[in-house]
């Protein structure tokens, strides 16, 4: 049996495994086109006239921030799916509509992008807003989609309700509904026309925020808890505990954390306080989580049967407190982001922090899923070539981050002093800062490290085409017991 | 012997992140309710839509320590004074134009969309304009055609994106509007276009 060929196998899987798979493939997809149009924008700070009229910033742009989104939400349904019977130890109540919805969303999701690359924009009346394109960033999926997300996500949250349900609620189930809950609520509030700005981005952030500095923190706060019993056989009541503490955290800091974008949109001045106050507070959980997974690799010496895995959800805890902890916490105070407020510092804090939290930890679930996909293979010591695709995947793709995220962020300084501090933001203030030598090298940094980042994610691809395919050991159920008492 | 202590138990922190979490949306929902008037039209810090007839500035105020707007004599956007209602439609008109042409992928509104091309929160105030007798029909033409202006020494510029006349007065209206609203000094040490000497 040598050469037993792993070829992936649907029967090892269940049902919500299955779907999980699907989800998986798309968001791998859509990583793939957010980065190769975030180096098409990126290449177009460098040379203007590429695409110009044809693929322009703006539309590129909204592909690389949409694509994004989308991806991440993709992964977040596929992880959820992925430990939903496990977690509850119930088959999944109405998978059959769970497959349609995944198909009917996917179908929706491939025509919005066709429309924004292919049509772009329209005259400026309601059929634009509902067809074409909302023009609202990173929701700016036209009016039809909006509604259909909504049915989507309610169907989807309807699978894992009512499995929680009938099958065991236990606690990260209790928490992920009721966070499940808030997401799609929020949704609602980016769903209308108003030609008040301030009123309009008031309630866009609560979408914006609310989502990634909230829910979509604590969604990523369960399948850790879920990931870390997996992989290191940590103890629920420890990990649930973890998550309560995280959840208070999160919540108690995030929510009216939201108050830092109220500085300068012409809402009232006490926004300064509370916003700057809980917005500083916000890397407390993150500090947690960091404690929490730290301590319990340590606690079991690193000892697991997914190293791809492991190491992908150490540079979670990690990547979630130093670019969504750090690098938010840098301009969060009013009294700085006066200056940075709308600048590459943000681009930088934006990048570093949603592939810290978010993009991490979604590719440490699909190392657990091919693992389990393949056959429970084993996937820690001695790989075939020592492992070097995972490992080289996960240099490249860490190394080409922080390389984007300090590169924006030196721009980022130059357009705080010169177009923020000097210049006064006026037009002819903007473009001499964008003319800076200084800002332009970051550019220049930005572009090689996203081709860093790109060949890191050729190779993530790569791996997980092949990785356990001739792989004959198993890794053994009982097996983690018995790296846990070693 | 093994005794738990209160601070590390399951429930304990079950019951804290409920409080928490409730707690939090409270206030977060009561804060609304107060803001919310504060930001309507009409209201102290955001101007009726009908400002547009009226000048507006970006003054020092010495006693909040930054710039803010100073809506002063009557000035009509195209020469043409405008009812409540009728400046609504056409500041609406105007922002549906930005949503629908997708201007936040590359701009900043109140500081907030892309960072490819200026802020526009003060642009009706940007002395890029010249002088306030030219500065109307300057923003038209160039909103109708940017494609073939260069303003700057990167090459980088707007494309045409098929904006009708009625489009680009909608959206310089919208601009005129946007520039009166009140945002606690943000963009900071912004320099006006110069507009007392002309009058």
């Amino acid at each position: 049996m040598m050469s037993m060929k792993n070829v992936s196998d649907n029967s090892l899987l269940n049902g919500g495994q299955k779907l999980a798979v699907k989800y998986f493939i798309v968001a791998i997809v859509l990583f793939g086109a957010q980065i190769l149009f975030g180096l098409l924008a990126g290449l177009q700070y460098l040379y203007p006239n590429i695409f110009f009229g044809v693929l322009d910033f703006n539309v590129n742009r909204m592909v690389h921030t949409n694509a994004m989104v989308v991806w991440m939400l993709y992964g977040f349904l596929g992880s959820v799916y992925w430990m939903l019977e496990e977690e509850s130890e119930h088959p999944i109540i109405g998978l059959r509509l769970g497959n349609l919805v995944f198909w009917i969303l996917t179908i929706a999701v491939t025509i919005v992008v066709l429309v924004y690359l292919f049509i772009q924009s329209g005259p400026g009346d309601e059929s634009t807003l509902w067809l074409i394109n909302e023009g609202r960033e990173y929701i700016e999926a036209p009016r039809w989609a909006d509604i259909g997300i909504v049915l989507s996500l309610l169907a989807f949250f309807y699978n894992v309700a009512a499995t929680f349900s009938k099958g065991k609620y236990t606690g990260i189930g209790g928490v992920l509904v009721l966070d499940l809950l808030a997401l799609f609520g929020l949704y609602l509030a980016g769903m209308f026309y108003t030609p008040n700005i301030s009123v309009d981005q008031y309630w866009w952030w609560w979408v914006i925020h609310l989502w990634v500095e909230a829910t979509w923190e604590v969604l990523v706060a369960c399948i850790m808890a879920y990931g870390l019993m997996k992989v290191l056989g940590v103890s629920r009541r420890i990990v649930e505990t973890w998550l309560y503490i995280e959840v208070a955290l999160m919540f108690g800091s995030g929510i009216l954390g939201l108050g830092h974008h109220y500085f300068w949109i012409g809402t009232p001045e006490y926004w300064f306080t509370i916003g700057g106050l809980f917005s500083a507070l916000e890397p407390v959980p993150l500090v947690a989580m960091v404690v929490h997974t730290v301590f319990d690799a340590g606690a079991r010496h690193i000892r697991n049967t997914n190293h791809p895995t492991m190491a992908w959800l150490i540079a979670h805890a990690f990547g979630n407190f130093f670019g969504a902890g750090v690098w938010g916490f840098m301009h969060t105070l009013p009294q700085i982001n006066l200056y940075t407020h709308g600048t590459q510092w943000t681009a930088s804090h934006g990048h570093l922090a949603f592939f810290g939290a978010y993009a991490t930890i979604i590719i440490a679930l699909f190392y657990l899923a091919i693992q389990k996909w393949r056959g429970d293979v084993w996937m820690a010591e001695d790989l075939p070539g020592n492992g070097w695709k995972w490992k080289w995947s996960f240099c490249l793709l860490n190394i080409g981050m922080v390389g984007m995220t300090v590169s924006l962020l030196i721009s980022g300084y130059v357009q705080s002093q010169v177009e923020r501090a000097i210049g006064g933001s006026t037009w002819a203030g903007y473009f001499s800062a964008q003319a800076h030598p200084w800002f332009i090298q970051g550019m220049v940094w930005r572009e090689v490290f996203g081709v860093v980042f790109f060949f890191g994610f050729v190779i993530l691809v790569w791996d997980l085409l092949t990785i356990g395919k001739t792989e004959t050991r198993k890794a053994e159920p009982n097996l983690i017991g018995i790296l846990r008492d070693a | 012997m093994n005794i738990q202590p209160w601070w590390s138990s399951e429930i304990f922190w079950k019951k804290t992140a409920v409080w928490v979490t409730g707690l939090s949306s409270i206030a977060l929902i009561l804060l609304t309710m107060d803001t919310i008037p504060k930001i309507s039209a009409g209201s102290k810090r955001v101007p009726n839509y009908s400002v547009i007839n009226h000048r507006i500035d970006y003054t020092f105020d010495e006693s909040r320590n930054f710039q803010v707007p100073v809506i002063g004599k009557i000035e009509p956007l195209f020469g043409k004074e405008l009812s409540e209602s009728d400046a609504e439609a056409l500041v609406s008109h105007g922002k549906m134009t930005i949503q629908a042409k997708n201007c936040m992928n590359c701009h900043t509104f109140l500081g907030n969309g892309a960072y490819y091309a200026p802020d526009l929160t003060k642009a009706w105030l940007d002395p890029y304009w010249g002088g306030i007798d030219v500065r109307e029909q300057l923003m038209i033409d160039f909103i109708l055609d940017p494609s073939n202006k260069t303003h700057n020494g990167l090459g980088r510029r707007m494309p045409k994106l098929g904006i009708t006349v009625e489009e680009a007065k909608s959206i310089v209206a919208f601009l005129k509007w946007m520039s009166a609203i009140d945002t606690n000094g943000f963009p900071y040490n912004f320099k006006p276009i110069q507009q007392e000497s002309k009058s």
